[in-house]
């Protein structure tokens, strides 16, 4: 249960800010009722960042697929020689 | 360990569970001989009592490469993928397992980079991600890589899991390491493969990564639907609360 006490350290800890930042009055009341919605929207906007991100820049290899195409020749040929059946699929 | 395999020391053991993969397994073996001509290794073949005779195709594999470098262990159906690791290891001899997809989306032509990557850092677990810059993906639209991300990125931002390609089954571990972490993971499918790499990085392994290309040439046939999100929803759910 390690990981989920890290992650439960860390809102703890926001929370403690948080609640710091409404007894003092050093921000604002009403902007600071408001911090938590703030760093949910940005948790969001950076995960969807990252997954647009990753889609654009998603590693391809079409030219995998013509070499695999290759070497299942290849294979088939030498096996056939050798008496192994690699006829069906 | 049996007490033939104790005869033979090999260095690597390949582990390829298969169920009707009766052309794929032998050009999967062809494959791995051509690519490893120097290496001390063998093939275990895990068959699930397939319908369409793939035992039989291992059988004339055995009599092209020989019976101590093919060898098949086959279970009577279905039983789950981590119990077939797990009875792979029990027949294997080497020092080091591969595990690997016998459907050819795993290229054994990755295997010497596998080897020398474990070789160079010492490493206890090598995964191949394919998902950088090395690496690649072909045979996905554009609705499966939308998934693919989405999920990686939450289960990178909820799990930390040490490794950029999570469900990812082609992977290197030395022996000890392979049966500490098997005895200790539960799930199945490829949540299993996530919770392997997980628990990993929990136990402090040491992981390293090498790029892979994976050619996806089943996926027409299986569609990621709703119910397969949810299972990945309902794992990582589990992976966050009890690793």
């Amino acid at each position: 249960m390690k990981h989920i006490f890290k992650i439960a350290a860390i809102l703890v800890a926001i929370s403690v800010i948080w609640i710091a930042l409404l007894e003092s009055s050093t921000v604002p009341r009403s902007y600071t009722w408001l911090l938590p919605i703030y760093l949910v929207v940005a948790l969001g906007c950076y995960g969807l960042f990252m997954v647009g991100y990753g889609l654009m820049f998603f590693p391809t290899c079409p030219q995998e697929a013509v070499l695999l195409q290759q070497d299942i020749v290849e294979a088939k040929d030498f096996l056939a020689k050798k008496g192994v059946d690699v006829g069906s699929e | 360990m049996e007490a033939a395999a104790a005869g033979r020391k090999r260095a690597y053991s390949i582990i390829v569970p298969t169920y009707n993969e009766r052309l794929n397994i032998a050009l999967i073996v062809y494959l791995i001989f051509k690519h490893l001509p120097d290496v001390n290794f063998e093939i275990i073949v895990v068959d699930d009592g397939s319908p369409d005779g793939t035992q039989d195709i291992v059988k004339q594999l055995q009599q092209v490469y020989g019976e101590d470098f093919v060898l098949l262990r086959a279970r009577p159906r279905k039983l789950g993928l981590g119990t077939a690791y797990l009875h792979g290891l029990k027949h294997a001899s080497g020092e080091f397992v591969v595990i690997m997809d016998a459907d050819l989306s795993h290229h054994p032509k990755y295997l010497p980079s596998f080897i020398r990557k474990q070789k160079e850092t010492g490493a206890d677990v090598v995964t191949g991600t394919r998902y950088v810059k090395n690496g690649g993906v072909h045979g996905w639209n554009l609705m499966r890589k939308l998934t693919s991300r989405g999920a990686n990125v939450l289960a990178q931002t909820l799990l930390q899991p040490g490794a950029s390609d999570l469900t990812g089954s082609f992977r290197l571990y030395k022996r000890d390491v392979l049966e500490d972490l098997i005895s200790s993971c539960v799930s199945k499918g490829y949540v299993f493969q996530m919770e392997m790499i997980v628990r990993a990085t929990r136990k402090g392994y040491h992981i390293e990564e090498v790029p892979i290309t994976f050619v996806d040439r089943v996926f027409g046939i299986s569609k990621l639907g709703g119910s397969e999100i949810v299972e990945y929803l309902k794992g990582l759910v589990y992976l966050l609360l009890t690793t």
